[in-house]
């Protein structure tokens, strides 16, 4: 797993999260390799998470579904969500070795997060590859 | 493998330590946590079985200082020795870039430790990533038990066993203590950035 990414190529995804998720009322969303590494995070400047070890925990998270997925015969789960009180998390694989992870309240609701999210990962796959 | 970030002048790297089982990786960063405090801003992270045993990794975020103007960030991890846990051994081993191995001196542990190096071998093999050259430093640990009249592998044994064909730096060390503990990790950090700069060029 190896990968580069340009400034252009940074600012451009930034701008996607932004526009496509903080937007839409998102509290923060991070992208993350499966390493535990971050790429971009964004917030709505209303949080303080700490995001270093919410992405080491996400990736390790992503990693111990994804066996568990293999262990009982699928390949892998296509919504990955945990629903808390007033703060929810939402997880999408992007590409092979990408995680998005939104953090999110009740006022948006999980339907249109997963539209949102589909739509910003087809956005960031072109960036990446670009 | 290491991010780099051009546009916030950061560098993330993450170091994990192995080992077998007991032998005091948890330790180690519980040591680093407690005496770096105005260093480390967050909580260690542990993910453990109610004997207090890792289930699946410790997780302690350090910021290094700049290195020609970059911001290193150092992520430290430990591994769950035990030998059953080896899928989330492998998890937590992806994208490494520098390696701790911590090796049990007790006499008892000898063939534990030569059975988790071999595992390390075989899971960086299978990432396709050699033991023979990514950062690696060995930490022969509990030399304090020695007064208490454990017998312990002399240095040079655990040398001769563990780090005959690595040939790598080695600390006798006691994570219980603090002794070694530092400079192990500075060794390890130290190597890491020296050949992730190597391969930026």
């Amino acid at each position: 797993m190896e990968y580069a990414l340009e400034q252009e190529q940074l600012k451009n995804i930034e701008r996607v999260l932004r526009e496509d998720l903080i937007a839409l009322g998102v509290h923060s969303v991070l992208l993350i390799d499966i390493a535990g590494n971050i790429i971009a995070e964004l917030d709505n400047g209303e949080t303080n998470h700490d995001v270093y070890s919410l992405a080491a925990l996400a990736a390790g998270n992503f990693g111990a579904v994804s066996a568990m997925a293999e262990i009982i015969g699928e390949g892998e789960f296509s919504l990955l969500f945990h629903r808390g009180e007033k703060e929810n998390i939402h997880f999408s694989k992007l590409m092979k070795d990408f995680l998005l992870v939104t953090i999110f309240g009740h006022e948006t609701s999980l339907g249109f997060l997963r539209l949102k999210a589909a739509e910003s990962i087809g956005k960031i796959e072109e960036i990446m590859q670009s | 493998m290491a991010v780099i970030n051009l546009k916030k002048k950061e560098l993330q790297a993450k170091i994990v330590y192995y080992g077998p089982g007991r032998g005091g990786k948890t330790t180690n960063l519980e040591y680093i946590h407690e005496n770096f405090r105005d260093r480390i801003k967050s909580d260690m992270i542990a993910i453990k079985t109610h004997g207090d045993r890792t289930l699946f990794f410790d997780f302690l975020p350090f910021d290094v200082g700049k290195i020609k103007g970059y911001d290193i960030k150092v992520q430290l991890y430990t591994v769950p020795g035990q030998v059953k846990y080896n899928t989330t051994r492998k998890l937590v081993l992806k994208g490494v870039d520098g390696i701790v191995f911590v090796a049990d001196s007790m006499k008892v542990q000898r063939e534990k430790n030569l059975v988790s190096l071999r595992n390390l071998q075989q899971n960086l093999a299978e990432d396709k990533k050699s033991i023979f050259k990514i950062p690696l430093v060995l930490q022969y640990n509990k030399r304090d038990l020695a007064r208490q009249g454990i017998p312990l592998l002399p240095f040079e044994t655990l040398e001769k066993s563990l780090n005959r064909q690595l040939k790598v730096p080695s600390f006798e060390a006691s994570a219980l203590a603090g002794e070694n503990v530092v400079p192990t990790l500075k060794k390890i950090i130290s190597m890491t950035v020296a050949s992730l700069a190597k391969e930026l060029k």
